[in-house]
């Protein structure tokens, strides 16, 4: 189908905020895109006693191959939303590990051995009109650094899940997807420059 | 086509194509997906769906309407499960076929919500009063919770017997792609003894009571005779890597996921470790156990308890090679890396070096 995902490659992404900033929504349209891909692919959400403000926290593995546990020992990438999750679960990064952060809400400044990326997550979807949307910010970030999937792979799955009721919720979705790729992009420009 | 699930929401879909038209349950984490899935399609297939006043309530209208000849499903997580005993017991008394769906939670007691597969003495020893068995099936992904649970019903009904699926808390929650491609079989006896109204034939009678002195020990015989037709034919395993190998690992569910990953990482080494995978725990697959015991140097049983399931495997080896546990409890999920780390615990010295290195590979 694409050419994005290597052979013999498995992505270990810990996603983790708090309850209500979407991270639960962010890995699941990760992992349909991944099923629709023809991979392999486990999703485990917490389910704690996670309320709105408590930390949440999901493990997404994707492979090419057959994948046993679904808990993740040590990440290949962590997505971020906010500071308390932050500070729980950076130790899970590998060396050399993706960092991506919401830099509303993050203000930490030391960071070992990965890669980070900050992304005003919370700002840039309220300048959209619904703060709600900042995870697929985030999510477009991801899709811009890492380049699992095609975008377009992802547009399909939001779709599926917003038919319906929910269905004007598409463009805003769509902008706040944009906007998380463009911020990275704009980013690997200026340092290349 | 496949779907995205949870492995409560596959059990749920896989019991309606099974043919399941009644579901009774209350509500309990980690199985609520379950009992919320059901709400939502048993009226759109025209079952039955009831929010029961409380587990023993569920179980019971699990016996009414198994009783009618109905494919009728119960689920609940570990506290839920203890309360339910009584009524598994009856069921398994008056040879009523069901299914029973435990995601296990940490206990004893009201405990937590995370895995746990510390129910496994209650699942496979009877669990209520009485000389009785109910088949218990563990599935590892949320794929092979679909198919047992659809095997279970055929199960059930071949055998005129409760049937146990013993998931956990992660299994129930974990998503993965599932297919729902099993269909019921087609070939399955006639309840002819189910209570349908007796007009123009002979009664039937569906109960659990034998008051006349010597009635009840010849009905236990029949129990125990069907028992064993049932461990002679049902046994179901997985061996991953067994031959040849140096250490073998014993786990079900999800601890046989962390021990598969333990096996793959291994691979790559001299030193061999292979997986005995039990599917069903009662009839429990012994003899494999046993064969497998007189060519390796020892066997190590990794589960989510303070050690249940070793004793099976105990009872299986009867001392032909040393049997280890390693385990986690409360609420604890092994990783592989703790597993390892007791692999080269129990090898000889030798060995030890080898396995050094195994536990860095990545």
């Amino acid at each position: 189908m694409n050419n994005y995902f290597s052979t013999h490659m498995t992505e270990r992404i810990i996603l983790a905020g708090f309850g209500g900033q979407g991270m639960m929504l962010l890995g699941k349209l990760l992992a349909q895109a991944a099923m629709a891909d023809g991979k392999k692919v486990t999703y485990f959400p917490s389910y704690g006693t996670e309320v709105r403000g408590g930390t949440a926290v999901y493990h997404l593995i994707i492979s090419n191959d057959e994948i046993f546990s679904p808990i993740i020992e040590e990440a290949d990438t962590l997505i971020i939303m906010n500071q308390p999750s932050y500070q729980k679960f950076k130790e899970m990064l590998k060396t050399d590990g993706l960092l991506l952060l919401n830099a509303s809400m993050i203000k930490s400044n030391n960071f070992h051995d990965a890669t980070v990326y900050k992304v005003s997550a919370t700002e840039i979807a309220s300048k959209l009109g619904n703060v709600l949307v900042s995870n697929i910010v985030m999510l477009g970030a991801y899709l811009a650094i890492k380049k699992l999937f095609p975008p377009a792979l992802i547009l399909e799955q939001l779709q599926e899940i917003l038919k319906g009721k929910k269905g004007n919720l598409f463009t805003i979705n769509k902008q706040a997807l944009e906007s998380g790729m463009h911020v990275i992009e704009t980013m690997q420009h200026q340092s290349v420059q | 086509m496949k779907q995205l699930m949870t492995g409560n929401e596959a059990a749920a879909e896989a019991a309606i194509v099974a043919g399941c038209r009644y579901y009774y349950g209350y509500p309990i984490t980690p199985q609520n997906e379950l009992i919320n899935y059901m709400s939502m399609r048993m009226p759109q297939v025209g079952g039955a769906f009831i929010q029961a006043e409380s587990e023993i309530a569920a179980i019971n209208m699990v016996y009414g309407s198994a009783a009618a000849g109905g494919r009728a499903m119960t689920s609940s997580s570990s506290p839920g499960i203890s309360l339910k005993q009584e009524g598994i017991s009856y069921l398994a008394g008056s040879e009523l076929p069901c299914v029973i769906v435990n995601i296990q939670r940490g206990g004893p007691g009201l405990g937590d919500i995370s895995a746990s597969q510390a129910d496994y003495f209650q699942a496979v020893k009877g669990g209520g009063h009485g000389d009785y068995h109910t088949i218990v099936l563990a599935p590892s992904s949320v794929q092979e919770m679909a198919d047992l649970v659809y095997d279970a019903f055929d199960l059930a009904d071949k055998y005129r017997n409760p049937v146990m699926i013993l998931g956990d808390a992660q299994i129930g929650q974990l998503m993965e792609p599932v297919e729902f491609h099993k269909r019921p079989k087609k070939n399955l006896p006639q309840k002819t003894w189910a209570l349908t109204g007796a007009e123009g034939r002979k009664r039937n009678i569906v109960k659990s009571f034998y008051p006349v002195k010597g009635q009840l020990e010849e009905f236990n015989a029949h129990l125990q005779r069907k028992y064993k037709t049932i461990k002679d034919n049902e046994v179901r395993y997985e061996t991953i890597n067994t031959h040849k190998a140096d250490v073998v690992l014993v786990a079900y569910g999800t601890s046989a996921r962390v021990c598969t990953e333990v096996v793959k990482k291994s691979s790559r080494l001299e030193f061999k470790v292979g997986l005995i995978r039990p599917i069903t725990l009662w009839p429990f697959p012994k003899e494999v156990i046993r064969r497998i015991s007189e060519k390796v140097q020892c066997i190590l049983t990794v589960e989510m308890s303070a050690g249940q399931m070793v004793e099976d495997v105990r009872l299986a080896v009867e001392g032909r090679c040393p049997v280890h546990f390693y385990g986690r409890t409360g609420g604890g999920v092994p990783t592989s890396s703790q597993v390892i780390k007791k692999i080269v615990e129990i090898v000889p010295d030798n060995l030890a070096d080898t396995l050094l290195q195994l536990a860095e590979v990545r």
